[in-house]
């Protein structure tokens, strides 16, 4: 166990490696109740959120959820989310646990007449059970990525969300507090594995999602860090001019993935030769490689440039990738 | 697949969890099963290069999980012979044998009297149990 967000959490039970391929053949479950929930309730409720989120919440439909990103006036990362649309007036986000308390006082700060912004955290306990399996082990029916619904699973009441942070399919299952030792019992008993915070990295390494507090930032403007497609730019959000103006003039330095093609593990802070910085790096246990995340210079971001990152003083070669490193078809 | 808790008897021991087989002027240098267990599964072994120095106390190559890199604390001073291209190409066989095919280099031993500062199995133990 270690400490996390101010949470005990497992870094691994049975092993990251066997955890990580029990995710990509079948299904993991990872406790991820450290996460938390922000209720967004009112007649403003869109409004806010409009204002104060990148992506375009009038796409969003009651039953369906939108990854989307709190900006700062300088089109900084202070948080990437995950909105449910509850109903009509109604939002749930899930924010990620070291930025609950940001993310909730930003919206808090800009809060509207006729919005209503709560910080529920303390109420729900998630699971996260990902893998080509995870549905059929569980009982669910399949659903389209990105919905949500309400429903139970051996008896526990859940909302079961298409969501998830390993690029497999799977679920993500809210329930109350109270009801998270009976749902975690009844997932294990239908055969899925449970799983720890490392695997939950490699697994979201080789698929090329970016952590929040190592790949995205403050620090970071949204089309620097490659989440461009989720900026509506056409809509009035905090920092949105700074963000049109990247993007018209393009960005000074990427966020890229790439493989090690010597032998070598990247880790975070290390330095790229030539003015970059890995910010995610691991040993992605399906490719056998090393793999990672790092900002570039704009002109050696291009797919295939040769990268020279600093490993602990020895020059070690690496190339920008397609995302994903990671993708099913070609295993 | 690893292997269960064991230190054998005929080797001397590194308070920093490395092991040395003496045989002549040589020596056979790998780490113990409490090491490779606290580090878990190995994915990378960055091996010194053959003809390389060994100082004893010092580092002469990293062993990395998923997670973590950890240093390999050379028991003894020499001159390396030979690195084990099993573990450079598999590095779990640590995981698995880490006092047989997980051995990691084989040196000339250039003060011999070293060895009489390393721990026996009975010291080496009394220091895990120490903590």
């Amino acid at each position: 166990m270690v400490p996390f967000a101010g949470w005990e959490m497992p870094v691994q039970y049975e092993g990251v490696i066997p955890e990580h391929r029990a995710v990509r053949a079948d299904a993991g479950v990872f406790d991820v109740s450290h996460m938390g929930e922000l209720e967004v309730e009112g007649p403003t409720a869109r409004d806010l959120l409009q204002a104060t989120l990148s992506n375009d919440i009038d796409r969003l439909a009651p039953g369906e959820a939108q990854y989307t990103l709190v900006t700062n006036d300088a089109g900084g990362i202070l948080d990437d989310v995950i909105v449910y649309r509850l109903d009509e007036h109604r939002y749930l986000i899930v924010a990620n646990a070291s930025n609950a308390a940001v993310v909730h006082d930003w919206l808090k700060e800009h809060e509207l007449r006729g919005s209503d912004v709560r910080d529920v955290s303390e109420e729900y306990a998630l699971l996260a059970v990902q893998g080509p399996r995870a549905l059929e082990r569980l009982g669910l029916a399949p659903a389209q990525a990105f919905t949500w619904v309400m429903d139970e699973i051996d008896g526990v009441e859940v909302m079961v969300n298409r969501t998830g942070y390993t690029g497999e399919e799977g679920v993500e299952l809210a329930c109350m507090v109270d009801d998270a030792v009976e749902l975690w019992d009844a997932v294990l008993a239908r055969g899925v594995v449970p799983c720890g915070l490392g695997a939950r990295d490699t697994l979201r390494l080789e698929v090329c999602y970016p952590l929040h507090g190592n790949d995205i930032g403050p620090q970071w403007d949204a089309i620097s860090s490659g989440l461009g497609w989720a900026c509506a730019l056409d809509t009035e959000f905090t920092g949105v001019e700074t963000l049109r103006r990247v993007k018209a003039d393009g960005p000074v330095q990427k966020l890229v993935p790439f493989v090690m093609t010597d032998k070598a593990i990247p880790r975070q802070g290390m330095a790229i030769q030539g003015g970059g910085e890995v910010t995610s790096g691991t040993m992605s246990p399906v490719l056998g490689l090393g793999i990672g995340l790092g900002y570039v210079p704009a002109a050696t971001a291009k797919t295939g440039t040769e990268l020279v990152i600093d490993v602990r003083g020895k020059p070690r070669h690496a190339q920008v990738s397609k995302k994903p490193l990671y993708a099913k078809e070609r295993t | 697949m690893s292997a269960s808790e064991s230190y054998p008897d005929d080797l001397l021991y590194h308070p920093e969890h490395d092991w040395a087989r003496i045989d002549g002027d040589e020596a056979t240098l790998g780490v113990t099963w409490y090491a490779q267990d606290a580090l878990g599964e190995l994915v990378h072994y960055e091996a010194p290069d053959v003809g390389a120095t060994v100082t004893k106390d010092a580092s002469y190559g990293e062993v990395e999980s998923v997670k973590a890199v950890s240093d390999l604390i050379s028991p003894l001073s020499g001159e390396v012979l030979e690195v084990n291209q099993q573990v450079v190409d598999a590095p779990e066989t640590v995981n698995e044998d880490p006092y047989g095919a997980g051995w990691l280099i084989r040196i000339r031993m250039t003060s011999p009297d070293e060895r009489m500062e390393l721990l026996s199995l009975d010291d080496y133990r009394k220091a895990l149990e120490a903590g």
